[in-house]
């Protein structure tokens, strides 16, 4: 079928609109149009830009990692990581273990990333081994593996032994559902590094430069031997495994990657919150990543650094911007939330139904 | 002899692997007993019926996708937000305009649900033929998807785009947007209200129409001359004679048994309907096409069935039982919970079914029913036991989330495994293939 369309384009000369399409992305034009069509409304309803770039630049910021953390899965050919959760997670227990050890500031920041480095990297292996098991059937079972975990931890967070006043209720026993980061020192703590405001913008320096950095590594990685190889197997696994590359080695590594990703990610993504959410909180936090992702022009087998970059930039830009629109337009409702629900899961779709070996 | 020999090769430890699901369910049950010994028998089997006739209609809808090889369909969501559709129509017509019955509420609202769940029905499948080999990722995406649209409709459409009257009981105060919760007037137990029996006296009822049946049954086979099992007629005949006159000492004596919510013999009619139609359907050309396809859509094309309208058809069916079974759901429930009613529907269901022993390829309306059963003890025993155990009752209310996600996850993972296992021995592609969905 594939064949068949691109022996067509081959043959008939295209306009640079198609070209300009072809290169960019359909979904990925349809939202940055979106995007500058809500900011243009922002300034013509005299919202407040500088307020509105900084909210934009510090969700980017939150969510670039989480997004990063398809790139590894997607380009080992396992699919966008449905079972983020299970990085997140990670990130969580070690947050909650490194204030219960009952440090603070800067000290628990880098001792909370080096555990939940530590865990993710045991968890990516097993949920590696298990995407080796059930090849093929891997985004179903992705999901409902990142549920299963997400609601096993809510048995632990309500029974662990945690004594910190931080985190536990008043009464009684288990952990509370939202816990600050404020009384530990840890809330926007990469934000406020090197932090600067110009033109009424401040950007959260310390944070983009992290992502920055996660990013740089990730294409750093992926032009190693090993992160050849991992691109290799993913495109043709067949041919990957005529030439002797080990695999499902392979695709256990990128998961453990993008498992340490999501870790590290939640952990970005609640310094800036000021706070992180426990229990069904990490839920469904593996879809807007999988949407950011697509949204910048990957698929479900292809994926850039750069699709991160743009992607996140795109979604969280048009998110942060349609909210205070909607709400002046429509008071008090939930129109922005309802127009992710829709960019999200649509994107998604449109990415399942370009998904190959879609045949009878 | 033979038969024990049979018995004897099932029960070993493939048997167990395979059926490992169900047998957890039972074994929790039974703890959840022992375990929580204050818990009154009667409101046990009240709140098990209840969750029973509210469920069963849905779990069933599962069915004929399964088998026609598009897997678990978690887009009953999408028929079930059809079905509330159609429920906030009526009701906002029966109010202003109409002043029908509670009946008739009922009747129009199926058949209104009929048309739209149909339409929303025939666009999942289409979609479902463009995802091919991913149909189940698919349809829990979809129906994230069509949530949003189905809460812009009700929140922004009505009233902004759709005129409605500001001052409707079901329309938000300022005009714009359906309420959260809306009551159901005279649709609550419509359908429940309209012949309602004892349990008691519908145990009695049914054991001894089933007696009836086993007997004639026997009986006409020896009179065919076949070889039928006497052990296996006496345990039978044995164990409903048990049951019926079980239930008339509870009459009697007036036993706890009594305080058991009576049945509400239409909605369990239609249950069965829906068994038989299950049945049936399956007998007919189109239920062949939904097997071959099942089986292979290499072949089922090849012997000239057309695939994708088979697969279509699937869905649409799948869709349009889901639209009525929410109807029967809510109806049941009194207030509609109008943009959360639904949301659970698919996961729920899905678990159910795999708890009943299905897997990705194979349901049967006899697993559907009984895992509806034990999914729903495992849901009322799951708080009961959290408290006896735990002293947390919040701690039982997680774990049966938990595992609902587990089962579901458990039972895909099992079968995918399964499938690649098979194909790496017979070096045959298409089991992976068959496992994509």
């Amino acid at each position: 079928m594939s064949v068949k369309i691109a022996k067509k384009n081959n043959g008939v000369k295209r306009g640079l609109a198609a070209s300009i399409i072809d290169k960019i992305g359909l979904p990925t034009l349809i939202i940055a149009a979106f995007f500058a069509a809500v900011m243009i409304t922002a300034v013509v309803l005299k919202q407040s830009i500088p307020v509105l770039i900084s909210d934009i630049l510090r969700r980017f910021g939150m969510n670039g990692v989480l997004v990063l953390a398809m790139v590894p899965a997607i380009r080992s050919g396992t699919g966008p990581n449905f079972a983020l959760p299970v990085g997140i997670i990670c990130g969580l227990l070690a947050w909650t273990i490194g204030i219960e050890m009952g440090l603070t500031g800067i000290k628990l920041v880098l001792v909370v990333a080096l555990m939940a480095t530590v865990f993710a990297v045991i968890a990516g292996y097993l949920y590696g081994r298990l995407l080796n098991a059930v090849k093929g059937a891997e985004m179903a079972i992705a999901t409902y593996t990142g549920f299963s975990i997400v609601g096993f931890m809510a048995l632990v967070w309500l029974i662990a032994p945690f004594k910190s006043k931080q985190m536990g209720w008043m009464m009684g026993s288990g952990l509370r559902e939202t816990i600050k980061l404020e009384g530990v020192g840890a809330a926007q703590i990469f934000n406020k590094f090197l932090s600067f405001e110009v033109l009424g913008i401040t950007v959260p320096t310390g944070m983009l430069l992290i992502f920055f950095a996660f990013c740089l590594l990730i294409w750093l990685f992926f032009r190693t031997k090993t992160g050849i190889a991992i691109t290799a197997g993913g495109n043709n696994p067949e041919f990957a495994a005529a030439s002797g590359i080990n695999i499902d080695r392979n695709r256990i590594i990128a998961n453990i990657i993008s498992t340490v990703l999501g870790a590290l990610g939640i952990i970005i993504y609640s310094q800036s919150y000021g706070y992180f959410q426990l229990y069904s909180g990490p839920l469904m936090m593996a879809f807007p990543a999988v949407a950011g992702v697509l949204i910048g022009g990957a698929t479900a087998s292809k994926a850039n650094v750069s699709h991160v970059i743009i992607g996140t930039f795109l979604f969280q830009g048009l998110l942060t911007a349609s909210a205070p629109l909607a709400n002046q337009l429509f008071e008090g409702s939930d129109l922005s939330e309802i127009l992710r629900m829709v960019l999200q899961n649509g994107i998604i779709l449109y990415a399942l139904t370009q998904v190959k070996g879609g045949g009878k | 002899m033979k038969k024990a020999k049979g018995l004897l090769a099932r029960f070993n430890t493939s048997y167990l692997i395979d059926n490992i699901v169900p047998i957890i369910f039972i074994g929790f049950t039974l703890a959840g007993f022992i375990v929580a010994k204050g818990l009154p028998i009667n409101f046990f089997l009240s709140e098990l019926t209840s969750r029973f006739y509210r469920n069963a209609f849905l779990v069933l809808s599962l069915l004929i996708p399964v088998v026609a090889g598009l897997g678990l369909n978690f887009g009953i969501v999408i028929g079930a937000m059809s079905g509330q559709l159609a429920i906030l129509i009526v009701r906002y017509l029966s109010i202003d305009y109409l002043h029908l019955s509670g009946t008739w509420e009922l009747i129009l609202c199926f058949a209104l649900a009929l048309p739209i769940a149909a339409f929303v029905g025939f666009l999942t499948g289409r979609l479902f033929n463009k995802t091919r080999g991913q149909e189940m990722i698919a349809s829990l995406i979809a129906g994230f998807f069509a949530n949003g649209v189905y809460q812009f409709l009700l929140l922004f459409v009505v009233g902004v785009i759709i005129p409605v009257r500001a001052t409707h009981p079901i329309i938000k105060p300022d005009g714009v947007g359906v309420r959260m919760t809306v009551d159901m007037g005279g649709l609550h137990y419509a359908l429940d209200r309209i012949f309602r029996v004892p349990f008691m006296w519908a145990v009695l009822v049914v054991s001894l129409l089933v007696l009836a049946l086993v007997v004639v049954m026997y009986l006409v086979r020896r009179k065919r001359g076949q070889q039928g099992s006497l052990v296996s007629f006496i345990i039978k005949v044995a164990l409903l004679a048990g049951l019926a006159c079980f239930s008339l000492y509870s009459i009697a004596t007036n036993s706890r048994l009594m305080y058991v919510r009576q049945v509400p013999v239409v909605t369990v009619i239609l249950i069965a309907l829906l068994c038989v139609f299950n049945e049936l359907i399956m007998k007919t050309k189109l239920g062949q096409d939904f097997r071959s396809v099942g089986q292979s859509q290499h072949i089922a094309a090849a012997n000239g069935i057309n695939v994708d309208r088979t697969r279509v058809i699937a869905v649409v069916i799948s869709t349009v039982l889901a639209a009525w079974g929410q109807i029967a759901y809510v109806q049941d429930m009194g207030t509609l919970n109008v943009y959360g009613a639904h949301s659970q529907i698919g996961m729920f269901s899905v678990a159910a079914l795999l708890v009943g022993g299905a897997s990705v390829r194979k349901a049967t309306v006899p697993q559907a029913l009984i895992g509806t059963l034990l999914f729903h003890s495992m849901f009322i025993m799951s708080p009961e036991i959290g408290k006896a155990v735990f002293g947390n009752a919040l701690l039982g209310e997680y774990f049966r989330t938990f595992m609902a996600y587990g089962v579901i996850g458990l039972a895909l993972g099992i079968y995918a495994w399964n499938a690649n296992r098979k194909s790496r021995i017979t070096l045959d592609p298409e089991p992976v293939k068959e496992a994509n969905s």
